[in-house]
């Protein structure tokens, strides 16, 4: 027995500027999908971050605005006050969420802001050309760490799943992957539970979503789906952090 | 009911991520680049796929698809 | 309804939900904060949204999401809170939303203090972010011109798709005078289906909107730029705003002055006057667009001899009032920071040095 298979409707045509093998590209399609099938396209806005997912709105049929670097949730938080009505996802990397908009995605989650967050954790700031952020990996070599990052003088990587599911404000928070079909098909139930969530106007939701990133890993796909499996998968566990009662 | 799994060769990046994923090593790497210079993946072995979509799911660029199409009933 | 005694800053508030806009973002700082405690009660009274901000950057962008999504909104700060908004008004000015913004200003720069000062002149009219933006900037001298032009600035903000900053200060905000809400000035909000990021639903539109204020391509960006400019200049044409009192005499000396200074120089050009001596008072309203050619032709009468520049800061509106007067006169700045207001002794005193063409 077979499946079909075919790109979802809130999907552009448009091919992405992402390099090949990046998982952008996969949890663009999780996200898409799921705005399908919950048929919620014609109300939903999403919020670009400032990264390689800056773009991600030439690849959405949906309205979108554009984040200044780390403000995303801020601006649901502005989205979703005045059109409670309106479904308001943000996109956001690991610099932009972790690092500088630390404070607003804090914020947000301690508010119990009704909107959906999917955080793309791949561990080095990709746009810029490879740079440290907040969740590489000791040892792990960036631009900005070429001897490996040394938690001596920069500490450890964020968890920011767990650190937000320490908040008291009913929230649904997971961490997932998509460096693999199993990891994937988790994934978007994550996704989809956390639009539920929203729609039900039930609480603040964030995905978080180890990904890969091969060319500022200098790997190939295939390896920086190895790598991300052996180093990245043990220190960022999987599994539901936090599910509101 | 019979399928039909399609690679569109102008959208793949050659990643191989599909390649490394299928159950039944049907997918490969071609050695002619598409117009954007990458080598896209291909069905060498065709007749081994079992449209599971597991290629499909992994793709990063939605470059698979698999269709329904109507059985081709025997000639004559 | 008649006028009430209110404070400044509870005016502020009430001004903008008479206006039309029930949306308020804002984040605590003296010496403004009585807005966010007078509309934390007031929003929910009249079902608009109040929510106080995590910092005042995170308030900047709660703007640009709510004006994106093509609703009314507005904020109030002091000074070092706007520093932190910069960013996103330049932002908001690249993605064309109209959103207000009142600056309470305070005493600088770093902390400084918590008194009037008018020491944001250059912050507010020659762009405290990144960028070629403009803001249209209006400069009350009474809480009741505070109501109004807080009122008159959301239609103005539609009007250009652009940040408009009404410039007070702390006098202005602590103050009490009586104040009314003329309902001329209440405005329905403009269509936004064009452009905000409404949902396709709220429009019945099949076409999706894009609310940004990235354009990688040169010529793209500069398009943009040459769009923003073409309204910059549209203002210029059409939103000077000035008073002038005083100037229909042969005055020796022309004070241009704004805000809570230019009451102060009022009473010394009455004063002078009692004792003989005529002296003229420009009172810009708008800063941006500067009113350059009332400036220079008020400048320009045959008596007047010098012109000077009088207000709560080192020396700002001054280099615009030279840039008016053209060199056609002497130009000269006076004034006064840390939040000591100048009285009008010191001002005739200051106005009478001139004449006595010390200078």
């Amino acid at each position: 027995m077979g499946k079909t298979f075919s790109k979802p409707r809130s999907l552009t045509d448009q091919p992405t500027h992402y390099c090949p093998g990046c998982t952008h590209g996969v949890i663009h399609r999780l996200v898409a999908e799921t705005i399908d099938e919950l048929d919620i396209m014609e109300r939903t806005v999403g919020i670009a971050p400032v990264g390689c997912a800056v773009l991600a709105y030439n690849y959405f049929n949906c309205d979108f605005q554009e984040a200044a670097h780390g403000r995303a949730p801020a601006m649901a938080t502005g989205i979703k006050r005045v059109r409670p009505d309106l479904v308001v996802f943000t996109y956001q990397g690991d610099g932009d969420l972790a690092s500088i908009g630390m404070g607003e995605i804090v914020h947000a989650a301690n508010r119990g802001e009704k909107f959906t967050v999917i955080f793309v954790n791949n561990a080095v700031y990709g746009m810029t050309g490879g740079q440290m952020a907040p969740t590489t990996m000791p040892g792990q070599r960036t631009t900005t760490s070429p001897r490996g990052r040394n938690v001596e003088e920069v500490g450890m990587p964020i968890k920011v799943a767990e650190l937000l599911a320490a908040l008291e404000t009913p929230a649904y928070i997971t961490r997932q992957t998509v460096i693999d079909p199993k990891g994937i098909r988790k994934a978007k139930k994550a996704i989809r539970k956390a639009f539920e969530y929203q729609l039900a106007g039930r609480c603040f939701s964030l995905v978080e979503v180890v990904s890969t990133c091969p060319t500022n890993w200098g790997m190939t796909p295939v390896e920086a789906v190895a790598w991300a499996r052996e180093t990245l998968l043990p220190y960022y566990q999987l599994g539901e952090f936090k599910v509101p009662e | 009911m019979a399928y039909h799994h399609q690679i569109d060769a102008e959208r793949c990046k050659g990643c191989g991520l599909c390649v490394a994923v299928c159950p039944k090593k049907v997918l490969e790497i071609a050695t002619a680049v598409n117009t954007r210079g990458y080598f896209p993946a291909y069905q060498a072995r065709p007749e081994d796929c079992v449209f599971c979509a597991i290629c499909a799911t992994m793709c990063p660029d939605v470059a698979i698809t698999i269709t329904e199409v109507e059985e081709i009933r025997a000639a004559g | 309804m008649g006028k009430i005694l209110m404070k400044g800053n509870e005016a502020i508030g009430e001004a903008a939900i008479r206006a039309g806009c029930l949306n308020y973002f804002a984040y605590p700082i003296t010496p403004q904060s009585e807005v966010a405690e007078y509309l934390a009660k007031r929003m929910p009274e009249v079902g608009g949204v109040f929510l106080q901000g995590e910092s005042e950057v995170a308030v900047g962008y709660m703007l640009f999401g709510a004006a994106g999504a093509g609703e009314r909104v507005f904020t109030t700060s002091s000074s070092p809170g706007i520093s932190l908004m910069s960013e996103a008004i330049s932002y908001i000015a690249a993605a064309q939303l109209p959103v207000v913004f009142v600056n309470i200003i305070r005493g600088g720069p770093g902390l400084g203090g918590i008194l009037p000062s008018q020491g944001d002149y250059f912050q507010a009219t020659k762009g405290g972010g990144h960028g070629d933006y403009r803001l249209l900037v209006l400069a009350p001298a009474s809480v009741q011109e505070t109501a109004e032009m807080v009122m008159m600035a959301f239609p103005l903000a539609e009007k250009y798709r652009n940040p408009v900053m009404i410039l007070g200060d702390g006098l202005i905000g602590q103050m009490m005078e009586p104040v009314e809400f003329p309902d001329h000035l209440r405005t329905a909000p403009s269509d936004k289906n064009a452009w905000a990021s409404n949902g396709m639903a709220t429009r019945g539109s099949r076409q999706r909107n894009l609310v940004k204020s990235l354009f990688l391509d040169p010529e793209a960006l500069n398009n943009q730029n040459l769009l923003l400019k073409s309204k910059y200049d549209r203002m210029r044409r059409e939103e000077v705003r000035y008073e002038t009192y005083n100037l229909d005499g042969d005055y020796r000396v022309l004070i241009v002055s704004y805000g809570t200074m230019s009451r102060v120089c009022r009473t010394a050009v009455d004063n002078l006057k009692a004792a003989g001596v005529e002296v003229g008072l420009l009172r810009p309203q708008t800063l941006f667009p500067f009113p350059l050619e009332a400036v220079r032709e008020a400048a320009g009468r045959p008596a007047c001899q010098a012109v000077i520049s009088i207000e709560m800061s080192m020396g700002q509106m001054v280099e615009d009032v030279e840039r008016a007067v053209c060199g056609i006169r002497p130009v000269h700045w006076y004034g006064k920071c840390g939040g000591d207001v100048p009285t009008p002794e010191e001002v005739m005193d200051v106005v009478r040095g001139l004449m006595a063409g010390g200078r």
